[in-house]
């Protein structure tokens, strides 16, 4: 098929609005890894950090038209999902000895 | 190439820019979420909904712009992953959460589990043995 | 084997989602490559052994069309509803935790109605108990008893559904004798 690039214009400027979009989402995801009051709300932010992550990852490969992070960004929500459980329990098991982090 | 399949590749590039920049926003919806909430558990709400909604409206993006069929089952098993995930890690960490007592109770207008919970504990405390605390973790679990 | 065996019928929607996976990784869905995936499943759902899902048998998929499409609307309704908290409420935003007492007793039964209901609008599944198929589910901007009354109908109402859709013969029969419409009970 022909591989029409798109217009380059409109190609650069999702990149960049998208860019600063997800900028500003990490920014607030690490803003609460830093303040958040709890383990659990740490966890939970660097879901979300995980998560923009990939976002990412995915719009590179809309914008690029390649598939080649698609293993990464399954890898990735993966981790984060194993990583919150494992925390999550660990914070479970703990109870009643520790009130709060 | 006829101006005709032009016109399509221009309708689609538009509609894969919008698609991406709503993605974008998702994220950006539950990182506010994220610092404006309360506690924890609202956070959680946050940090869950916008990213499987975000990552449907990426995938489909990327549907659009490889114009290939075989791409779409590769991209709904990605997302059903996602499906499958994300509630089971939200109710860990919830579970996690209002064990270790991580709910204000002033922000809460119902708590329908804490009566459960106290009495719980009251078997627990006279019988010396777990009480139904371990069973519902596989049905947590399974896929 | 001392374990108890799976018979091949329960376990072939399993083995077809992990070829679909293998297909799906590889990028590649050739026969031969699908045939190979195959082998790779059985081999793999033999060494790991996991207890099998209990499947009614009976899949309805003129209701889970319809369902999907809604289910889907309700994804968008749910991220939607919850940035416009994040952004309007933020810190005045009231909760409440809900036991909802489910018909069904079936761990997948249970598991599918949480997953379903952790994804849409304003609700979380934060404890379940199993043994009386109870789903205790923290909502999101809940007020008043009036917000709790329509969660815990919105709860109902998905499983409802979802027994139409997968249900067993004797849940879809305790589903009609409760007085639900056999068409379409979902009034949201």
């Amino acid at each position: 098929m022909a591989c029409n690039e798109g217009s380059p214009i409109v190609k650069d400027l999702v990149l960049i609005v998208t860019a600063v979009i997800l900028s500003l989402a990490a920014a607030g995801a690490i803003y609460r890894i830093a303040v958040g009051p709890s383990l659990l709300d740490r966890v939970l932010a660097s879901d979300v950090l995980l998560a923009i992550l990939g976002a990412a990852l995915a719009i590179d490969m809309a914008v690029n038209r390649h598939l080649n992070n698609l293993v990464l960004l399954v890898a990735l929500s993966l981790i984060g999902f194993i990583g919150s459980v494992t925390v999550a329990r660990f914070v479970a098991d703990r109870r009643g000895q520790v009130n709060d982090s | 190439m006829t101006p005709d399949a032009t016109g399509m590749d221009a309708v689609i590039d538009a509609v894969t820019a919008v698609l991406l920049i709503v993605g974008a926003l998702m994220s950006l919806g539950a990182a506010i979420g994220l610092l404006r909430f309360p506690d924890l558990m609202s956070r959680m709400h946050a940090a869950t909904k916008p990213q499987v909604l975000g990552l449907f409206l990426v995938l489909a993006a990327i549907g659009l712009q490889m114009r290939e069929l075989w791409v779409w089952p590769v991209l709904l098993v990605a997302w059903i992953f996602q499906l499958l995930t994300v509630p089971v890690s939200a109710h860990m960490v919830g579970r996690a959460g209002y064990r270790t007592k991580h709910l204000h109770p002033e922000l809460l207008s119902a708590d329908e589990l804490e009566a459960v919970v106290l009495r719980a504990a009251g078997e627990q405390a006279s019988a010396g043995e777990e009480p139904a605390e371990e069973k519902d973790e596989e049905a947590g679990k399974q896929p | 084997m001392s374990r108890k065996r799976i018979s091949f019928r329960t376990e072939l929607p399993l083995l077809i989602w992990l070829v679909v996976v293998w297909g799906a990784l590889w990028r590649d869905f050739s026969p031969g490559n699908l045939v190979f995936g195959a082998m790779v499943a059985v081999v793999v759902a033999r060494v790991f052994y996991l207890p099998p899902v209990e499947l009614s048998g009976r899949f309805n998929v003129l209701r889970a069309i319809p369902f999907a499409i809604v289910f889907l609307g309700k994804v968008v309704a749910a991220s939607l509803n919850v940035m416009f908290l994040a952004i309007f409420r933020g810190p005045a935003v009231t909760n409440a935790v809900v036991a909802v007492p489910l018909r069904s007793h079936s761990d997948l039964m249970v598991t599918a109605t949480g997953h379903v209901i952790s994804l849409i609008p304003g609700s979380l599944v934060v404890e379940v108990d199993r043994s009386t198929s109870t789903l205790y589910i923290h909502g999101l901007n809940v007020r008043n008893d009036a917000d709790l009354a329509k969660l815990r109908r919105e709860v109902q109402d998905t499983e409802a559904g979802l027994i139409r859709i997968m249900g067993t013969r004797a849940e879809m029969e305790a589903l009609q004798a409760e007085g639900w419409p056999a068409t379409r009970g979902a009034r949201s």
